[in-house]
């Protein structure tokens, strides 16, 4: 059956598995409602995963390079709501080009801060990103604000409204891409560029891969770091902006508390929680998975009380399967 | 290669190294020529690594002068080092094993370059012409998490090479080899040297050592204690000086009369491993199993104490069966098992001396389900002292010992169990002579005690001088078997290729 199901060798497994589960789930619920292969179902899905599909990358970002970041939703929702109240109170008319730059810079310097704590400090990643998880969220609302805001600066009101296609299907139902969709394909298109053809993208592979090693031919491991976790700051402060922007309120309680679901997405496309491994292929397929599992889990009849239950099920399938196989592998090879 | 300089390519003078009041390394002289190999020899702890790590600018000299091509380097760090062609293979080749055999070749090159984009054809060319200069063939998108050893330590010798390598350091470059797989390693060392790379080579495997090199530089605590060329030392010569003493090999003891069978094994199975292995183990009797890489010795062994599941056959231990393929029954029936890599199957790394003994006797310790401490301590620390694991203090990690010590603290867990049967992998693997000559006595001295031990080695000298039968394997089956004393290193060379 491996055979004939998974030509593409061990590495490409995950990939192909999530994307034949996409494909099953997608038929099932087809046949259980016609209108579920439609346009609109599709620019749904796109939306929803604009933000998810950006703290995804940034998240697969650490993970190749062997590290653990849980502190990246505090990072954006921090970024999104400082902007947006220093924006109301100094310049409410600020372009949102400069409102995104302002966000995207405040979360590279959140990042920043891990950065110095984990490439200086050397310590854990996952027990420095625990902890400024639990810091920048306090920190925000205790000394910005934990007040809800809905009357927006009008730009980012207004690039809420920007749409590169929308449109009204013969069947009547209405469907929309926002220009959001964008900056996702415009991160996916960077972080690819990158991780494939630079070297420096390159080296956070090898970092992932044996840091000891990486030392060792010369590679200097703690400028490499703090790029990243400044980098995935950065990411985390688009994707902040990007969900205030879209949902039309800046809410500081928001975001915190996703983070899991999204090193879910990842680890679903592939990556190896022990670094070195990821693809961005893997790691959307894994975002358009997780976003097809909480929006249409309902069309296929199962009741949204469900989704967890679903989305910890294909995390154990979807990682276990190939953990499993490789097992056998080995103890056959032995 | 030709090279501007035909003197020295590197001279160390009087240098020292001092690590917080201990002399690692004290007032050596060191210089390689161009294309010349060099031996550098010693027991762990003479001071080696330290000069490696120098050279590597890893480490930074306390005292001393390095010259690079007859310029005097004041501050040397990998960059520099690398950029001066000098390359250091370390034993666990520092390779990425989640990258491509071409991109693990072609890396350390981008960096002296200071490239900043990466193009996989230029790594993939680059590769090839590395792979072919060494004149070997190995798949160049080929993850190097998936490449046997040997092809590990291939791609880190072309890795070196990519990146204009004048200087090979390689740190016990054939411990994981086997003997054919050395051969071909020699081979390229010469191929090198031909083409003006200098090589130096260090190592406690004495033969090889003496046919590779040209001049042979051996420490002993940190000092130079012999230097010349290498028509001059032989084996025993080169040991005296390692060691300081006389290390003779002694002929196995002689087995006591009448001796009574401990273990049966018959008709042993597993498909595509081993086929139809019967043998005896006796009482006080040292038995060893040799045979090349894939010859199924290693499967064997493991199937012995149940980590691999043979299909068919019996072990039987004083009469009474074994469960097959359970490794807790094993331990329990008093089976016990020091596997070829303890450092990631046989030892607890990060954890103490005491704690790595101790784990072995849990069960011993158990007082209506709490642990006896003291009592748990004091055994452990009876079984170090009595194996001789040198060491500050016994709360010291296990990853901080030399080889030899390590390979003591798995065997003293061992014993404290009081095993019937102990079956060795690769005994005396990374091991220095010292050491290695210690761990014999050990083996010899179980066996008089009653023990019966079983020896898997493709180490010729140490199978003749500690076992009392030799089975040689050739693809999963016995095809002979050899009494003590009656068959020389040739000959059973000649038997396991043939």
């Amino acid at each position: 059956m491996n055979g004939f199901f998974f030509p593409a060798g061990f590495f490409t497994r995950n990939e192909t598995l999530v994307a034949l589960v996409i494909l099953g789930f997608s038929c099932i619920a087809t046949v259980s409602d016609p209108n579920f292969l439609s346009i609109t179902t599709v620019s749904d899905i796109l939306r929803a995963s604009i933000v998810l599909g950006i703290l995804a990358v940034a998240a697969m970002l650490v993970l190749i390079s062997g590290g653990i970041d849980v502190s990246f939703t505090a990072v954006a929702v921090s970024a999104m709501y400082i902007t947006t109240t220093f924006t109301l109170a100094y310049w409410p008319e600020m372009p949102w080009p400069l409102i995104f730059l302002l966000s995207i810079c405040i979360g590279g310097l959140l990042g920043a801060i891990n950065g110095i704590f984990i490439a200086w400090l050397k310590l854990p990643t996952l027990i420095v990103t625990l902890g400024t998880l639990s810091v920048f969220r306090g920190f925000l609302l205790t000394f910005v604000g934990s007040q809800r805001i809905s009357a927006l600066p009008p730009d980012m009101r207004g690039f809420s409204r920007l749409m590169v296609a929308r449109g009204t299907t013969e069947g009547g139902s209405f469907y929309a891409l926002p220009l959001a969709f964008v900056a996702l394909i415009f991160v996916i298109l960077l972080t690819w560029f990158l991780l494939n053809h630079t070297v420096l993208g390159r080296t956070i592979y090898a970092l992932g891969g044996s840091v000891e090693s990486a030392r060792r031919i010369g590679i200097n491991v703690l400028r490499i770091q703090f790029f990243i976790y400044v980098y995935v700051g950065m990411l985390a402060g688009l994707a902040g902006i990007i969900h205030g922007s879209m949902s039309r309120m800046a809410d500081p309680f928001s975001l915190v508390g996703h983070e899991l679901s999204v090193i879910a997405a990842v680890v679903l496309g592939g990556a190896r929680l022990v670094g070195g491994y990821g693809t961005l292929t893997g790691t959307l397929l894994g975002v358009a998975l997780i976003v097809l599992v909480q929006n249409s889990l309902i069309v296929v009849g199962i009741p949204s009380t469900w989704q967890s239950v679903a989305i910890g099920l294909l995390i154990l399938i979807g990682t276990g399967v190939p953990a499993w196989q490789a097992k056998k592998a080995a103890a056959e090879a032995a | 290669m030709a090279l501007p300089d035909p003197g020295a390519f590197v001279s160390m003078m009087g240098v020292t190294k001092r690590y917080a009041g201990v002399t690692a390394l004290d007032n050596v002289d060191f210089r390689v020529g161009a294309g010349e190999a060099i031996c550098l020899a010693g027991e762990n702890g003479s001071g080696k690594s330290t000069l490696l790590k120098i050279l590597a600018g890893v480490e930074q000299p306390t005292e001393g002068v390095i010259q690079i091509d007859g310029l005097q380097k004041d501050q040397l760090n990998p960059r520099l080092s690398a950029a001066a062609g000098i390359m250091v293979i370390f034993q666990d080749f520092s390779l990425f094993p989640n990258l491509t055999v071409a991109e693990n070749i072609a890396f350390a090159c981008q960096l002296t370059q200071h490239q900043k984009w990466f193009h996989k054809r230029d790594a993939r060319t680059l590769a090839t012409v590395a792979l072919e200069r060494i004149g070997v063939d190995i798949p160049i998108d080929e993850r190097v998490e998936s490449l046997p050893v040997a092809h590990k330590q291939l791609v880190a010798i072309a890795r070196a090479l990519a990146s204009e390598a004048r200087l090979i350091i390689m740190d016990e470059p054939t411990t994981a080899l086997t003997e054919r797989e050395v051969r071909s390693l020699l081979r390229i060392i010469r191929m090198l040297k031909d083409d003006g790379v200098a090589v130096v080579f260090v190592s406690h495997k004495l033969a090889e050592v003496l046919e590779v090199s040209e001049r042979v530089v051996v420490l002993r605590n940190g000092c130079k204690v012999a230097e010349g060329p290498a028509e001059e030392f032989d084996t025993t010569s080169l040991t005296r000086h390692m060691t300081g003493r006389d290390v003779p090999e002694h002929p196995p003891n002689r087995l006591i009369e009448t001796p009574e069978t401990l273990m049966q094994v018959r008709n042993l199975n597993k498909e595509g491993s081993f086929h139809d292995v019967s043998f005896d183990i006796r009482k006080g009797e040292v038995l060893g199993i040799t045979g090349l890489l894939g010859s199924g010795r290693t499967s064997l062994a493991k199937a012995l104490f149940g980590l691999v599941t043979p299909d068919k056959g019996q072990i039987n231990l004083n009469g009474r069966p074994i469960p097959l393929g359970d490794p807790i029954a094993a331990a329990s029936s008093q089976i016990g098992y020091v596997p070829e890599d303890r450092l990631t199957e046989g030892l607890f790394l990060t954890q103490s001396i005491i704690r790595n003994v101790a784990i072995g006797r849990l069960d011993h310790h158990d007082k209506h389900g709490f642990l006896d401490l003291p009592a748990l301590v004091g055994d452990a620390s009876k079984w170090s002292n009595r194996f001789k694991v040198k060491t500050p203090y016994i709360e010291a990690p296990v990853q901080s010992l030399s080889g030899g010590n390590q390979q003591r603290v798995v065997l003293a867990r061992w014993l404290a169990r009081a095993p019937l049967v102990l079956i060795l992998n690769g005994p005396s693997v990374g091991v220095d002579v010292g050491s290695k000559s210690d761990i014999h006595d050990i083996i010899r001295s179980l066996a008089s005690s009653g023990l019966g031990v079983v020896v898997i080695s493709d180490d010729l000298p140490e199978l003749i001088s500690t076992c009392h039968r030799i089975l040689v394997m050739r693809l999963g089956k016995i095809i002979d078997e050899v009494g003590a004393g009656t068959v020389t290193e040739e000959e059973l060379a000649y038997k396991l290729a043939s």
